[in-house]
């Protein structure tokens, strides 16, 4: 063993803790995350829940992943496969270590590694490594003991003191990437502000691991640092999952159009979080009502849109299905609606904690009826805010229901995310009655340039009206079933979102800009598809990719870029749903097809080799 | 200018309603206009919330706000309206194909919550737009297009329903009696929390005289019995019968005979919390018993908008963060410098 460390730099790693669902492995994740982020890094991260909810510990279906991809540049994804490895228990090195390289370190606690825990994993064979086959570095810790040494002082019982076990992991892999341990304290400090017990007790620990890897050097021969190379913008940051910056955008919208917010939601994986956050907020006058179903969340929603809240609903997949005829109601009527789909593997239940983008088609034209409806589909977490900002904006000021796509991947996912000032971002003003139309206002009079309708709120003197579901006269808003009427309605709903096309930026090329390639995605694939075009384009491929968040209205730049390249492949989580949206828009469009229905993202890897192969041909 | 402070019916009165005539949805929009006049509620300040089905057409004869929504969703829909905007004075005017077969579930999560809205049930047993298929409501046996050889399956008693979600206001009227529409309705509006109001209303084309033993002042005086809080049970066309208790139930007896007095009759207590009694009363049949019309069940309880609103002010009270730029700074937050 060397006398002196030596340390490489690193461009970027990927950290993968891993454990029981007992053993805080969410936790030291998100603290190694953010502690990162403190020195500048870009993270982006991913956690790997076990689907069953108490899963017997040690068992195979109880691990529980987190796994972080920090970078010196920017970084997109959470990573394909990780360059560490925290395995706490049997089971944990199982299950994750598929994730591995051949050079990636492991981590584990000999303590648990014990011929009860093996079995609890079913294993066979006295060593888990000869089993699995495993020929990486390991790094062999007894952190159970260590941990219990360390605090037989403390007046913690035995179960909060293996609690700690965690922190000894975070330690030493904090050490290993020479991380600045005093800001994790601070994490702890603030999290266990009520408990300084508890609090003492990780800390502890945690310069126990730290200290464990320095003075013994854990048996390797390098520790790494990845120093930040692309200074961040200023300002204060700020680690955010999709759900949460979904949330955060309809609170920031709801306040700058000077509305309340009003989610109407039921229950569901994995959009329930966004009703968990909002539940919270209450100071904010934010109202939340847990409804009997999805199609009442819709309802209800529509109901307060009639009255004048910001109304939002909430859902994933089969919700999709049971709100698809109130969503009609709010297309007829020309409310204001926000309905949010984190999609998730189908059909019917399919796989509800596993990422899918195959709601697209049925959000596009699911609905009886000529029933055009507004889609825009978030690109990463981050992205979340901003799209939920602008779903609202399009909806408040159209007169429209909105449909903000998500999926599992990007709303449990999460990145650093610069606090955002709202002074910064576009006013939103709906387009009430103003007291001059009395007298000569009828429900369906529409702004000129946006072909919006006038929003009157019940509570407005002289101007009350009836809507339905029926379809009215242009001219009265009375019941009409007349042909030319008909007709016309279903030009004025069609053209008033087509319109939504002049308010919404270009699609944008990124890449090389003469690509023989051009690689076409939407929505929560943005991070996975960029860092693979960016890792081509570095090897002088020419490759491009236009992304795509705005999906009707598309960019009026659309067919003009499409066009422009001798290959396009539309690269996308279901059978060629956007490719065939894209072909239906685009005449003379040639596109082919990547797709996947995994229920996993994509891998770098994969979509380079698939990319590479088509510039082949 | 001067508010407006005083409202005659035709301040209420919009459009010209195309029910078949005959249709006890005629004679019952009459009533909501009049009952709207006396409640002097503005016309501006009401939401009219309907769903689909002939009487769910009612919203386009209101001079008020108003929507016609999707069949079986008016519950919801009203109950997103009045938490958007607890000022609001809301309707929900139901038939018992959309409140109870399709909107079923809506109807008793409406009325479990104890959402501040009013609930018109007009309940005329049969489908009308659809033109004659067998409700909820039909009884057991009933022949329509859809049960050519009859039901085979028992009907819901919106009064049963309401008391099993927790009902706190049932009231029954019959739609063409018009004064005793107009009070109950004035009832309804009154009661915070949800009222369901049950209007027995006939069907003139598909299913005339389904109401028939309460059709008529005279047929009422004979079958029907007006509940009112604090009065003894008495009907009959010379109020010559009363209700009393026997054992677990009920029985009609006749003042005069045996020695029964009016001391004997029992005196309605729509107030009891304990439901035990009023839901014997509502569920009265004949021919052994009168049909009970009025205020059966009228007793207090929070109202879901308006705890919704006070928890919100609560707990802005206590939380530090009362907009966005200060719920930004709830979170563990680094500095870029």
């Amino acid at each position: 063993m060397a006398e002196e460390m030596r340390v490489k730099e690193l461009k970027h790693v990927v950290v993968r803790f891993s454990g029981d669902s007992g053993d805080g492995m969410q936790l030291a994740g998100n603290i190694f995350s953010n502690v990162s982020a403190s020195v500048g890094n870009d993270i982006s991260t991913f956690p790997d829940y076990p689907a069953d909810i108490r899963a017997p510990q040690g068992s195979l279906s109880g691990v529980s992943g987190f796994q972080v991809h920090i970078g010196a540049g920017k970084v997109f994804t959470p990573g394909d496969k990780c360059d560490v490895l925290v395995a706490m228990n049997p089971a944990a090195l199982k299950t994750q270590y598929k994730f591995c390289k051949p050079q990636s370190l492991i981590i584990i606690d000999t303590d648990s590694f014990g011929k009860k825990d093996l079995e609890k994993a079913l294993f066979t064979l006295e060593n888990p490594f000869s089993e699995l086959g495993i020929k990486n570095e390991v790094i062999s810790v007894p952190i159970t003991s260590i941990c219990k040494e360390s605090l037989k002082d403390s007046q913690l019982d035995n179960k909060a003191v293996l609690r700690c076990k965690n922190m000894f992991a975070l330690g030493l892999v904090c050490w290993l990437f020479n991380r600045d341990i005093t800001i994790a304290e601070k994490f702890l400090r603030e999290k266990f502000a009520k408990k300084p017990l508890v609090a003492d007790a990780n800390i502890k620990v945690l310069n126990d691991g730290y200290n464990y890897g320095a003075n013994t050097h854990a048996s390797t021969s390098l520790t790494y640092k990845i120093e930040s190379k692309t200074p961040k913008q200023k300002g204060r940051y700020t680690d955010i999952n999709g759900n949460k910056a979904t949330a955060y955008g309809l609170i920031a919208a709801a306040e700058k159009a000077g509305l309340e917010l009003y989610l109407g939601s039921y229950p569901i994986t994995p959009a329930t979080d966004i009703l968990h956050e909002l539940a919270k907020h209450k100071s904010l006058g934010i109202k939340t009502v847990q409804c009997e179903d999805e199609i009442a969340g819709c309802s209800s929603a529509i109901g307060a849109a009639f009255a004048g809240d910001l109304a939002v609903t909430t859902t994933s997949g089969p919700g999709i299905c049971l709100k698809s005829e109130a969503m009609n109601l709010a297309v007829i009527t020309e409310l204001p609606l926000v309905i949010i789909d984190v999609q998730r593997g189908g059909p019917s239940t399919g796989m509800p904690t596993k990422s899918e983008q195959t709601d697209l088609l049925q959000v596009l034209f699911g609905r009886n009826g000529e029933s055009p409806m507004p889609v825009i589909a978030a690109t990463s977490p981050t992205n979340c805010f901003d799209a939920a900002y602008t779903a609202a904006k399009i909806a408040l000021e159209h007169m429209t229901p909105v449909v903000l796509l998500t999926d599992a991947f990007i709303a449990n996912g999460s990145a650093a995310w610069r606090l955002p000032d709202l002074n910064e971002y576009p006013d939103i003003k709906p387009p009430y009655v103003t007291p001059g139309m009395e007298g000569t206002w009828t429900p369906f009079q529409r702004n000129p340039e946006t072909g919006a309708r006038y929003w009157a709120l019940p509570g407005t003197k002289g101007f009350m009206h009836r809507i339905g579901g029926l379809e009215k006269s242009n001219e009265t808003g009375a019941i009409s079933t007349e042909p030319e009427n008909h007709h016309l309605m279903t030009l004025l709903r069609q053209e008033k979102v087509a319109k939504i096309a002049e308010c919404i930026p270009n699609v944008e090329v990124q890449g090389d800009k003469d690509a023989d390639l051009l690689v076409v995605g939407f929505g929560g694939t943005y991070g996975h598809l960029y860092a693979a075009v960016e890792e081509m384009v570095e090897e002088g491929k020419k490759v491009a990719l236009a992304h795509f968040e705005f999906i009707n209205p598309l960019p009026k730049n659309t067919a003009e870029v499409l066009l422009r390249y001798k290959k396009v492949v539309v690269a996308e989580q279901n059978m060629g749903q956007f490719a065939n949206y894209l072909r239906m828009k685009v005449p003379g469009l040639a596109v082919s097809q990547y797709n996947q229905v995994k229920g996993q993202p994509f891998v770098e890897e994969e979509l380079i080799k698939a990319f590479t192969k088509l510039l082949e041909e | 200018m001067n508010e407006q402070t005083s409202y005659t019916a035709a301040d209420y009165k919009a459009g010209q309603p195309r029910w078949c005539p005959g249709c006890g949805d005629h004679a019952f929009l009459n009533s909501f206009h009049k009952a709207l006049a006396e409640l002097g509620v503005p016309p501006h300040e009401i939401a009219v919330i309907s769903g689909i089905g002939c009487s769910s057409r009612l919203p386009y004869y209101m001079n008020t706000y108003g929507m016609h929504t999707i069949h079986g969703r008016a519950a919801a829909i009203a109950t997103g309206a009045k938490v958007a905007n607890p000022n609001l004075t809301i309707w929900q005017i139901s038939g018992d194909g959309d409140g109870l077969a399709i909107g079923g579930n809506h109807f008793i999560h409406a009325v479990r919550r104890n959402i501040d809205i009013n609930m018109v049930l007009l309940n005329n047993r049969i489908y009308g737009l659809t033109k004659g298929q067998y409700s909820p409501t039909s009884a057991r046996g009933f022949v329509s297009k859809s049960s050519p050889y009859g039901t085979v399956e028992d009907p819901f008693r919106p009064a049963e329903l309401t008391f099993g979600a927790r009902g706190r206001f049932f009231a029954r009227c019959v739609a063409v009696d018009g004064p005793a529409s107009v009070e109950v309705l004035k009832a309804a509006a009154r009661h915070k929390g949800t009222s369901v109001v049950e209007v027995l209303q006939n069907c003139v084309i598909f299913n005339d005289g389904t109401h028939e033993a309460v059709a008529t002042k005279e047929a009422r005086a004979k079958n029907a019995i007006y509940l009112e809080h604090g009065q003894p049970m008495l009907f009959g066309p010379n109020r010559e019968f009363g209700i009393m208790q026997e054992g677990f139930g009920l029985k009609v007896v006749k003042l005069g005979e045996n020695g029964i007095t009016e001391k004997d009759i029992l005196v309605h207590d729509a107030h009891c919390m304990d439901n035990t009694l009023q839901l014997k009363l509502a569920l009265m049949e004949g021919p052994d018993f009168p049909i009970a019309l009025g205020v059966i069940r009228d007793v207090e309880a929070p109202t879901y908008d308006q705890a919704v609103a006070e928890q919100i002010q609560e707990v802005s009270a206590k939380k530090p963060y009362h907009n966005f730029a200060e719920l930004l700074m709830t979170n563990d937050t680094w500095e870029v410098k």
